[in-house]
């Protein structure tokens, strides 16, 4: 067993059915369970010359690899979570064995048993609002003055009023982005603002202004989604995806995390 | 890239159950790396080298889909800010013929050129880092 490792993809409660039979996870590994101390942990085995810590540290930094793994990785918390409350770990987690695995549900038991009760009916929805700056500053001044003073500073006081009025939109879709943000909250159980990303991860020039994730119960999936049209508008474009794991509330409010993580 | 939105988009037909906007790799990675249960397995990926990583992908991930249409300087193809920096860079330009020109007659002290020559880049630069945060 020392070349291969175990995988941790989910934690669920023990009631939940086995995974799909054919489920695959990373590096094409079928997905199996392992029941121990009333949880689930969903696992499949990994070669450790591609997940073990010297192949992982290169393969990171490997955007087709690491693309290829992460969709697997959701694939498989997706699969599971269609069926039952899961939470969800975070990309390779690796351990030596099952004896690992079955010794972290006993130790991290009811920290496990609070987070998947407080996603239990309830799925996260992620809410992500631009607003298309193209609305061209206004040029004010600067014309006037450039007979008074020299074209040097006529020009210096143009571009802060340019900066000004930048600063200006910037801070509008700011207020729009937490208003927004408010009313969301107001129909989810629980709310976590995410960096709004760069556009060249959103893939949109217009400014994100808000990057949000909604745990919404199952039965007003529909009111939330209707909530969210009515909220685009004005410039403002709101772009709804989901329903996911509740990937973003599934941390645990762990005390202290230094370098070591937790004490084995 | 020309037209606004939707170029990163991936379809992920399989993965989202309902007919909203399929996850895109974006929102997929944001979430895998970033957030869910962090727990130590007994292989150590770094901590540390994981956010680094985040913070990186927010930069390269578009360049692996759309590095043709955009190339890495966004911001070079953002209709609003390059449209404006072009602007500046010919107003510029211009006032400081102007100035040349009005030196000439009227003796003003030779600093003012200086003056108007620096803001121009840096400016312009430094207030699109401070956008991307």
């Amino acid at each position: 067993m020392n070349n291969a490792g175990t995988y941790l993809y989910a934690v669920t409660r023990a009631e939940a059915s086995a995974p799909a039979e054919d489920l695959k996870g990373v590096a094409g590994e079928a997905v199996r369970a392992i029941t121990h101390a009333g949880l689930v942990a969903y696992v499949s085995t990994v070669p450790l010359d591609r997940f073990g810590e010297e192949p992982l540290r290169r393969s990171m930094e490997d955007l087709d690899w690491l693309s290829e793994t992460a969709r697997a990785h959701h694939h498989v918390v997706e699969e599971v979570a269609r069926t039952t409350p899961t939470a969800p770990v975070r990309l390779v987690t690796v351990y030596s064995g099952e004896d690992q695995i079955r010794e972290l549900l006993d130790r991290r038991h009811d920290d496990f048993t609070a987070t998947l009760a407080r996603i239990t009916d309830r799925q996260e929805w992620g809410v992500k609002a631009y607003v298309d700056p193209t609305a061209p500053p206004s040029a004010e001044e600067g014309e006037k003055d450039e007979a008074a003073t020299s074209p040097g500073l006529a020009y210096l006081k143009k571009r802060q009023a340019s900066l000004r009025s930048r600063e200006e939109i910037w801070r509008q879709a700011a207020v729009r982005g937490e208003q927004i943000h408010e009313v969301l909250k107001s129909m989810a159980v629980a709310s976590q603002r995410h960096r709004p990303q760069d556009p060249q991860l959103s893939g949109r020039e217009e400014w994100m202004i808000l990057n949000g994730a909604y745990l919404v119960d199952l039965d007003r999936g529909a009111e939330f989604a209707r909530l969210v049209d009515g909220l685009r508008g004005e410039g403002i474009d709101v772009q709804l995806t989901g329903p996911w794991a509740p990937y973003s509330f599934a941390a645990f409010a762990e005390p202290s995390r230094g370098e070591t993580g937790d004490d084995a | 890239m020309t037209e606004p939105g939707g170029v990163v988009r991936r379809p992920t037909s399989s993965l989202s159950s309902s007919g909203h906007e399929p996850a895109n790799l974006g929102d997929i990675l944001e979430r895998v790396l970033d957030r869910g249960i962090i727990i130590a397995g007994d292989i150590r990926v770094n901590l540390l080298d994981i956010e680094l990583l985040t913070i990186k992908l927010r930069l390269i991930i578009a360049s692996v889909d759309t590095a043709r249409e955009m190339g890495i300087d966004w911001w070079e193809h953002d209709p609003w800010l390059s449209g404006k920096d072009r602007e500046l860079v010919e107003e510029n330009r211009r006032l400081r013929d102007r100035l040349a020109a009005m030196e000439e007659g009227t003796a003003l002290p030779r600093e003012r050129t200086a003056e108007v020559e620096p803001p121009r880049r840096r400016t312009v630069k430094a207030e699109v880092e401070e956008q991307d945060e």
